[in-house]
């Protein structure tokens, strides 16, 4: 059965039959990053744009080398080297862009709803790499992924994201993901950072750490985003590695197996202390592996859809 | 399902697969240098079957693994759906190796083209040595196997079609006549 949407805007409403088939579809590209050639000709002669008006190391790394290893033509804008800083629109900008004949765009904007946007006013498969505090998809996918690939399953699991939930497109694409999945989804964090009504989207809120660790199989701790708000919302980083912060002392004395994801970069000694980011609970090091693995996937399944098939 | 005939049966089958086994033991006198590839999804089944004669015969165990070509086929922009992929699933290294790609149907060829690009992405073996259980001709590519299990000449309104008990409910080969369908 093919994708049922021919974009990936976020997961929000995608069903749990599309989330499986694209993990599932990672396994095999997993298997094409061991090889000794880790390339396969599948996209040849697709057009990738990676279109980033926002910083991004890992991802947009990522998302390169997914298609390089699917062996499509990618070509790669950043706001900082474009013509918008001449004052080109953005919309100018892409239909330029179109006019260059490109298969799929992979965008990233500091607005919410720019790829549903993009969808207007462009012909290609349209991949959405974070769009403000909105939604990042493939970093939830890819959470999801490394997830079962430690417990063989999704369904059931009980998954605490912890952190700056309100400013967070991770957390939202991993709450619609895991929720569709079947898993239980909880947050914690300080009040200032969790939405009001969050708990409609179906998840339960803590704000007791020790009880998230007691409490949960997984612990997906999201980068305090120190560049936009970190000031305002907490009194201090010391006070917020003090009341939220995962450290060693803290998983032992809660005494249970955990596993503990971090979407990167990593502020150690913030919101994860040096030793439980380097300790055997970790799978961040996997979670980079697996990115591109359901990059892939991604690339593939989007790629190669039939245009009958999917909306 | 319109079928013609039944070319080969049960037995028919088990007959043929024991004269392959002994053609690339023979050919490749043992199975020292020897790894056995099956395709997905019914060259799997055929490579464990030859595997097991093999160890009857010989009593070696060559490695054996499974190839998934999905990845390399260039006719998925032809088709009307999108193809799913599986895993391949080779633990060895094919590096100087005499392997036995192993499929059940050689038709046109693409296939075992984009087979073989497969196989050169995972290492350098000495040799590939094709293996199918029937070949139907219509070729479209020059390519043509080493063992043959029984050439079936066909028409383009007909299809072979495989039977296997593992994934089928029987051992069988079918000539279907598709100019009806």
């Amino acid at each position: 059965m093919p994708l049922s949407s021919r974009h990936l805007l976020g997961l929000q409403g995608v069903p749990k039959e599309d989330i499986q088939l694209i993990l599932d579809t990672a396994v095999t590209f997993r298997e094409v990053l061991e090889r000794p050639i880790k390339k396969v000709p599948t996209l040849q002669g697709k057009t990738i744009v990676n279109l980033f008006f926002e910083n991004s190391t890992r991802t947009r790394i990522s998302f390169e080398l997914a298609q390089k290893r699917l062996s499509a033509d990618t070509i790669n804008f950043s706001t900082s080297t474009s013509s918008t800083k001449k004052g080109e629109t953005f919309k100018d900008t892409v239909k330029n862009i179109e006019a260059m004949k490109v298969d799929m765009i992979v965008v990233r904007h500091a607005s919410a709803g720019v790829p549903q946007f993009l969808t207007r006013i462009s012909n290609a498969n349209i991949i959405n790499a974070g769009d403000g505090a909105h939604e990042h998809p493939t970093q939830a996918l890819l959470d999801m992924y490394s997830i079962r690939e430690k417990f063989g399953r999704l369904e059931g699991l009980k998954v605490c994201i912890v952190g700056d939930i309100a400013h967070s497109r991770v957390a939202l694409s991993n709450i619609f993901g895991l929720k569709a999945m079947g898993a239980h989804v909880s947050l914690c964090g300080p009040a200032t950072m969790i939405p009001r009504d969050i708990e409609k989207l179906g998840v339960k809120v803590i704000h007791d750490i020790d009880e998230a660790i007691r409490e949960n199989d997984v612990l997906n701790v999201l980068r305090i985003q120190l560049e936009r708000q970190a000031g305002a919302l907490f009194p201090s980083l010391r006070e917020y590695h003090n009341y939220f912060g995962i450290t060693s002392e803290r998983l032992e004395k809660n005494g249970r197996d955990i596993v503990i994801l971090h979407p990167g970069p990593i502020n150690r000694g913030v919101e994860i202390s040096s030793e439980v980011a380097d300790g055997p609970y970790q799978i961040i090091l996997d979670q980079v592996t697996n990115g591109v693995a359901v990059r892939m996937a991604v690339l593939y399944l989007l790629g190669t859809l039939n245009k009958a098939d999917g909306r | 399902m319109n079928i013609k005939a039944k070319i080969i049966d049960q037995e028919g089958m088990n007959r043929t697969l024991t004269r392959l086994a002994h053609e690339i033991l023979e050919r490749n006198k043992g199975t020292k240098n020897l790894v056995l590839i099956g395709m997905r999804t019914r060259g799997e089944f055929i490579s464990r079957r030859l595997l097991e004669k093999i160890r009857e015969i010989d009593h070696s165990e060559p490695p054996y693994g499974v190839l998934d070509i999905t990845l390399y086929r260039d006719d998925f922009r032809k088709r009307l759906k999108q193809p799913q992929v599986s895993v391949t699933n080779i633990t060895f290294d094919i590096n100087e190796k005499d392997v036995i790609l192993i499929d059940d149907v050689l038709y046109t060829g693409r296939t075992v083209r984009s087979a073989l690009d497969a196989l050169m992405d995972l290492g350098r073996p000495s040799t590939i040595q094709l293996c199918v259980l029937v070949d139907r001709g219509h070729r479209e590519l020059p390519i043509r196997a080493d063992f043959i299990g029984k050439n079936i000449p066909t028409s383009f309104n007909e299809e072979v079609k495989v039977k296997m008990k593992e994934i089928d409910d029987e051992d069988a080969v079918y000539l279907i006549d598709i100019s009806k369908e």
